[in-house]
């Protein structure tokens, strides 16, 4: 049988780790809703579920003040989740309706609230790497102490314009935050088929980066590293890498036979390394929650998710004029 | 025996250069390798060295003479011990000729001189297509301070082309921004800078190394204000020098207007005067969205008439009629003008009245301008430098015979650089681009001449 982790000792309040609870809960739950969606049809093309990584967002959204900034790729869902984003819009952007966040045009990996300071959502890997240190370089412009979060995969990291956008953000001392998720598989090639590098944060060094890497598992871990960096950021230091080592439960997409693990290796992290199951431990050793307590938030998430599908489901198609319109700002 | 030494071409589209300064005076004794002269191109001020030695026999150009042709003879060069001292002209004369030798600017001719652009009695200043743009661009960074430039060498070189010159000391490193040479980092950063507030100008050394970055230009900047439901428009400019130089091979020699005229989002611009330059680059910067900017550079150097106004500014999607005609509609843009503009005057010599059409913006197009013409002349032939397959005088053609197919009489005729990447050697560059021999030969074939 396998040993669950220790829990970490933390002097985080109460009323924090409840909030990471609900947090993570949540996007766990949405995601495997739209898991189920996505097989009764309702939603299409290609959809990437954050399952498994939920720490990482989670974590890092209780270091970020109004007005900074996140990009990411198109395993987006947890990102905007986290930042605050409405799930419903979320839901109805993934099947398509006019409720959505992009009205439906922009689909799973497209999704942004300006609002919300959530600048996508992008499809091509690695692009939202120098996007990032550009919203970086509009904050120092500016002349605020804003920072941004440029979030990526393992498989990213592997892309040249990464290290063109280190080797400028560090020049330029840009506030920008490099997350490297490294939840160990690029599509199915996992990072030793990929590199030879014994971690992706050293990378950084080459260009006089300071960087870490961090238990992906562990949102406080996530907290206490991201607050480090953040603080790095707004002293007008320059960027910080942060490498997440996290893991994906479920496939690249929906699509994926997974045949590159094993299911025991799936097995094993999960009842290990469970970044939710870290929490609740911690909640339930400490006795800060009880088991009733938990229940209560577990059925307030199920309602959330259930109330975001019935949106998604019950929003209309766009109007077909939708297709003419918004080429142009 | 003295040896003339010739204006030197500094670089590929150098024809001539202003004699910035002697190093060297009658008498002295030169080494190879020892520099003689600064001189100035419309890119840069080069030091210019001598090849072998020998003594000044004459100072056949003086200090501070402009419109130097290339292969001009600059200096006379005696061997050692040789008197040249009666040969050396009085160093005042020669230039004189030299400046008379400088032709005028052959398309502004040509120029109708009613305007829909600007005001009747407006008064104009002559200026280069160069000038032209770098007033735009300090205009629109005084008016504005989200705006700011960046690419390579754009601001301690003062340009690669001279376009950014003396931005840097006005505006300063902040806003005008030194870029390592990494195409598509620092266009990604651009792209997010504008989302994030600022109005970046891209300026790419050449369009042919934007498609290391064509990714972000596409992706990114055109695709996302649709892809986000109208939230994030990107107000950015992408320009730089585009198409054909002059013997720079066939990975700098390259037309992208119809690339990217092709994608929705995007708002193409090519201009071919300098009024145009300026009002269209005014407007781009202004604009919310991403404006890919194509310039040329041969152009650069070219002078025309430019308003004189505070603020002068020409709208996307205006066609400008060159020059009237009954005959051929002659519809071009950017440097393809310069083509269609000789080959009406050789055609109006022909008795063949051509309606020259300067689209100026591939996106959006002015069709209606374009009909309108065409039911006028019944006829039309396009000029551009790319590629034929998929050029815009084929959107043009097809879109000619869909909506004023029952007032043509002759097909259109595209007229294109070859299907071959540029090569390299002098006389098959020359037949690799488009002629005006060509332009005419297309409208002769289409009016049945």
């Amino acid at each position: 049988m396998a040993v669950k982790k220790e829990p970490t000792k933390s002097n985080v309040s109460k009323e924090e780790l409840l909030g990471f609870y609900r947090e993570m809960l949540l996007i766990r739950r949405f995601e495997e809703k739209a898991g189920q969606l996505y097989g009764m049809g309702l939603i299409g093309g290609f959809c990437h579920l954050y399952i498994g990584q939920e720490a990482v967002v989670v974590g890092l959204e209780a270091c970020t003040k109004e007005g900074d900034k996140r990009i990411t790729s198109y395993r987006d869902h947890g990102h905007m989740l986290a930042c605050g984003m409405d799930p419903k819009g979320v839901m109805a952007e993934l099947t398509g309706r006019e409720g959505g966040y992009s009205k439906g045009k922009g689909g799973s990996m497209h999704m942004f609230s300006k609002e919300k300071h959530f600048y996508g959502g992008h499809g091509i890997v690695g692009a939202q790497v120098p996007l990032g240190a550009g919203l970086a370089l509009a904050d120092k412009y500016l002349g605020n102490d804003n920072v941004t979060f440029t979030y990526f995969g393992d498989g990213a990291a592997n892309q040249g314009q990464v290290y063109e956008t280190y080797n400028m953000a560090e020049l330029w001392m840009l506030p920008v935050i490099f997350v490297i998720e490294n939840n160990q598989y690029a599509m199915g090639t996992s990072v030793k088929r990929s590199t030879k590098s014994g971690t992706f944060f050293g990378r950084g060094a080459a260009y006089g980066i300071p960087g870490e890497q961090v238990d992906g598992m562990d949102v406080l871990a996530v907290k206490a590293a991201g607050e480090k960096a953040v603080a790095h950021c707004r002293a007008g230091q320059g960027p910080y890498i942060l490498e997440m080592m996290t893991y994906r439960y479920r496939g690249h997409s929906m699509s994926d036979p997974a045949k590159y693990r094993t299911r025991e290796e799936v097995e094993k992290i999960r009842s290990e390394k469970d970044a939710i199951e870290h929490v609740r431990d911690l909640l339930l050793n400490a006795g800060l929650a009880s088991d009733e307590d938990l229940k209560v938030i577990d059925r307030e998430i199920k309602e959330q998710v259930n109330a975001s599908a019935e949106f998604a489901k019950d929003s209309p198609e766009p109007a077909l004029a939708e297709l003419w319109t918004d080429i142009y700002a | 025996m003295a040896t003339e030494v010739l204006m030197p071409a500094l670089s590929p589209t150098m024809e001539e250069g202003t004699l910035a300064k002697w190093l060297v005076k009658v008498g002295d004794v030169v080494k190879s390798g020892q520099i003689l002269a600064e001189i100035e191109t419309d890119k840069a001020t080069m030091e210019f060295e001598a090849t072998d030695e020998g003594r000044v026999g004459a100072l056949l150009v003086a200090e501070g003479t402009a419109g130097v042709k290339v292969n001009t003879p600059i200096l006379l060069m005696s061997e050692e011990g040789e008197v040249a001292a009666a040969k050396a002209a009085p160093v005042a004369a020669a230039p004189a000729v030299v400046v008379a030798a400088a032709p005028v600017a052959a398309p502004v001719a040509v120029v109708s001189k009613a305007s829909a652009d600007w005001p009747e009695g407006t008064p104009m200043k002559t200026m280069t297509v160069r000038e032209a743009l770098r007033e735009a661009m300090a205009e629109e960074m005084r008016a504005n301070p989200t705006v700011m430039l960046m690419g390579e060498e754009v601001g301690e070189y003062q340009g690669a082309y001279k376009i950014s010159q003396g931005l840097l000391d006005e505006f300063g490193p902040k806003r005008v921004v030194d870029t390592p040479i990494t195409e598509m980092g620092f266009t990604g950063i651009a792209v997010g800078a504008s989302w994030g507030g600022l109005n970046p100008i891209v300026e790419f050394m050449t369009w042919n190394f934007a498609m290391q970055a064509i990714d972000h230009i596409l992706n990114s900047a055109a695709k996302t204000n649709y892809m986000s439901g109208g939230q994030m428009g990107a107000p950015i400019v992408f320009r730089g020098t585009n198409g054909a130089a002059a013997r720079v091979g066939a990975q700098h020699s390259q037309d992208y207007a119809a690339w990217y005229a092709a994608i929705p989002g995007l708002k193409v611009v090519m201009p071919y005067s300098a009024a145009d330059a300026k009002g269209l680059l005014k407007s781009a910067i202004r604009d919310r969205n991403p404006v890919v900017f194509l310039e040329n550079e041969i152009l650069y150097g070219q002078s025309f008439d430019v308003p004189d106004l505070p603020d002068f500014t020409i709208p996307f999607g205006k066609a400008r009629i060159w020059r009237q005609g009954s005959d051929v509609t002659i519809v071009s843009f950017g440097i393809g003008m310069k083509y269609a503009l000789e080959a009406a005057d050789i055609l109006a010599k022909d008795g063949i009245s051509a309606e020259v059409v300067d689209l100026r913006t591939l996106r959006p197009i002015d069709y209606d301008t374009v009909l309108a013409s065409v039911m006028k002349t019944n006829r039309c032939v396009t000029v551009e430098e790319g590629f034929p397959v998929g050029s815009i005088g084929d959107h043009l053609a097809s879109t000619i015979m869909q909506r004023a197919f029952d007032h043509l009489d002759a097909p259109v005729v595209t007229c294109t650089g070859k299907d071959v990447p540029m090569p390299y050697a002098a006389n098959l560059e020359k037949l690799a681009l488009v002629t005006t021999a060509e332009v005419v030969a297309a409208v002769k074939s289409v009016c049945y001449r």
